[in-house]
């Protein structure tokens, strides 16, 4: 992925409530972004979005007063697509079909439409219908059905995805942005969270968020002339396992494993010429706590199975081995379908995080899980 | 099971005549005509006849009885999770006047039992009995009395989620309606596979084929579902992931075992559940 940068980040607050539309959010974090990277909406010619996003690029382009759009492109399956925005817009610069693309991702996720609820819209396909119909219907149902598998096979125990949580909520802790912020958990209170699926607590599952992210891609050559420190597109993949499906790919071999995940890590260090032990930070997307563990495998940060061990010796806090999602990640800052972990990995390059990690040259994030899944390596 | 329970009680027959507590008398027609404002001048020296059910009515602290057909029902539903009641039709017919100093008796019989039914109150059986009054042996009244039986806390029964079918997948669902439980086989190289689909992803024969699967698995894995509400189910209950000795893995509900006994490698057998126009496929222990 040769030159291309993000030179840009922007956002809304992130709520329960915003009290506007998702097109004056989308709206509004664009011009952040802008703002941040020092542009005009004039100066954009191109636009990603999510399939899910409800506005449209042109909506976004009316409201922004953009001229023109040479480049405009969805990425599908849900939270899946978040890293892809950057691969797709980073493409396009690179074959000059445009020379500033705007990524964003707007909801208003807890106040509107929620994800957290039975979807009957959803239920309605095909191939929904082997799956909604039987009972299983809701994000964090798909999600515990590998759960169980996975502690049947490696031993993993609820307090070992616990140890996510935790360290997530300590993170959000001390950032101010984070919904979550002055709120850290215990394991025991981990523990003590009613079901929600089991083997899933509530602390196991993510927030649902209202609020906008926006990142703004450009060439390398042109983030240099801007005023923030460009931050380097080194890696950036999108990845579609064996007999996929959306968030219940149940019947291929290995329950147990994101298969997905491994094309797109096996790509990341290809592109970059990294391996695991060069990343400085992980931006590893944390909608529901045990596929955070089963990342760290598939990435190649421990072994099958030893994830567990990995959290529990090594570390994913801020002092840790691998510091996983400074920001409290989607756990503790914001759900906003893995965006807002990517204009983290930026403040992480940049180097002004409140959470900041030393010398951070590498920062690796990725996308959805259980679903069709992309990735970054973003750095210096 | 309720159907056959419904048989056997509707074979009794009639019940015995349960004689009333009190002759129709005068005292009762008053308070009765006096609160319901009927001012007819014919009574107290007939009996309102719409009063026939009021003379055999069982008092506060009723005795069990040893046939009453509506009883015996109501209770073969409350065990099978039907414990909510509502009447929907009483029907009497009066043959002829009563009149102070007769004797009534009544016996029922159970008409029709009929169900499982989707209503805006939730799922339930529709029970109808007849009982017929009597004095001495003279049928005098007669009345068809029908309730709904229904599961409580359960109203989105009525829009539970329904499978969405294609042409590749119609077979299935046909199957599941005859008690059969079809895997998808590929005609040209024999693969099975769930779920289906138009083209073998093996050899990509467009020529799929289908085995009527024994119905024997184990749990591979599988949840409890507590939250949020999913239309139709009452919570919690419990979903498993079924490895069937075909080689293929299926969704479906786990019923009629409790969630903290299920365990990985459980071996069950599927069963099968109507839920609107379609049938789905449930797992049971064995
Ligand atoms: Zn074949």
């Amino acid at each position: 992925m040769k030159g291309a940068a993000i030179a840009g980040i922007g956002a809304t607050e992130f709520s329960k409530d915003s009290g506007r539309s998702e097109l004056r959010l989308a709206a509004e974090a664009a011009l952040s972004a802008l703002a941040d990277a020092g542009l005009k909406p004039s100066d954009v010619d191109g636009m990603v979005s999510f399939t899910m996003d409800t506005n449209s690029e042109i909506a976004l382009a009316r409201e922004l007063g953009v001229p023109e759009l040479s480049f405009f492109s969805r990425v599908n399956y849900g939270g899946g697509a978040a890293c892809a925005t950057v691969q797709h817009a980073a493409m396009a610069v690179a074959t000059g079909a445009a020379e500033v693309v705007l990524c964003y991702r707007a909801f208003n996720e807890r106040s509107g439409h929620r994800f957290g609820r039975v979807s009957t819209a959803a239920a309605l396909t095909v191939e929904n219908s082997w799956s909604y119909p039987m009972g299983l219907g809701t994000p964090a149902g798909t999600v515990a059905m590998v759960a169980r598998r996975y502690m049947h096979e490696y031993g993993a125990t609820s307090e070992d995805f616990g140890r996510v949580a935790v360290t997530m909520r300590a993170h959000a802790a001390t950032n101010p942005r984070a919904w979550f912020h002055g709120r850290p958990i215990t394991l025991a209170e981990h523990q003590n969270s009613r079901w929600i699926t089991e083997p899933l607590h509530l602390l196991d599952c993510c927030q649902e968020s209202d609020g906008a992210v926006a990142l703004v891609v450009t060439s390398t050559s042109r983030a240099r002339d801007l005023p923030r420190p460009p931050v380097l597109v080194r890696a950036a993949a999108q990845g579609s396992g064996p007999d996929q499906y959306v968030m219940a790919s149940y019947y291929r071999e290995d329950l147990a494993a994101l298969p997905e995940m491994n094309l797109v890590g096996r790509q990341l260090w290809r592109q970059s010429g990294l391996e695991p032990s060069d990343v400085d930070v992980a931006v590893l997307y944390d909608h529901f706590t045990p596929y955070v563990l089963i990342q760290l495998e598939e990435l190649g940060f421990c072994g099958r199975g030893e994830a567990r061990h990995f959290l529990a010796e090594q570390g994913i806090g801020l002092d840790g081995r691998l510091p996983v999602n400074p920001h409290g990640g989607q756990l503790g800052e914001a759900y906003i379908h893995g965006m807002n972990g990517i204009a983290e990995a930026v403040r992480q390059v940049r180097g002004d995080s409140v959470n900041q990690v030393n010398g951070v040259r590498h920062v690796l994030v990725t996308a959805g899980t259980g679903v069709p899944t992309s990735g970054l390596v973003l750095g210096v | 099971m309720i159907t056959d329970e419904a048989e056997r009680i509707a074979a009794l027959g009639p019940s015995p005549r349960r004689p009333a507590r009190d002759a129709v008398n005068p005292a009762m027609i008053n308070n009765w005509t006096e609160a319901l404002g009927d001012g007819n001048s014919a009574y107290p020296e007939l009996a309102p006849p719409a009063m026939v059910q009021v003379w055999t009515m069982r008092g506060l602290h009723p005795a069990a009885e040893e046939h009453d057909p509506l009883a015996a029902m109501s209770a073969v539903l409350d065990e099978a999770g039907y414990t909510s009641v509502v009447a929907t039709n009483c029907e009497q017919t009066y043959h002829r006047y009563l009149r102070p100093g007769e004797h009534v008796s009544v016996s029922s019989v159970l008409d029709a039992v009929v169900g499982p039914k989707r209503t805006a109150l939730g799922e339930g059986w529709f029970v109808t009995t007849r009982s017929t009054w009597f004095v001495g042996d003279e049928p005098v009244a007669e009345m068809l009395f029908r309730i709904l039986k229904f599961k409580p806390g359960n109203k989105s029964t009525a829009s539970a989620l329904q499978p969405t079918v294609s042409r590749d997948t119609e077979f299935f669902w046909q199957g599941t309606k005859l008690g059969e439980l079809r895997v998808q086989r590929c005609s040209a190289c024999g693969v099975v596979r769930h779920p289906p689909g138009p083209m073998c992803p093996r050899c990509n024969a467009l020529d799929p084929g289908y085995v009527v699967a024994t119905g024997l698995g184990e749990v591979f894995s599988y949840v409890v579902h507590h939250h949020p509400p999913v239309p139709g189910r009452e919570l919690p209950y419990v979903v498993a992931l079924v490895e069937l000795s075909e080689g293929v893995r299926m969704l479906g509900e786990l019923v009629g075992v409790p969630p903290d006994e299920v365990r990985v490698g459980l071996p069950v057998r599927v069963g099968f559940r109507p839920v609107g126009e379609f049938v789905l496929p449930v797992w049971e222990a064995r």
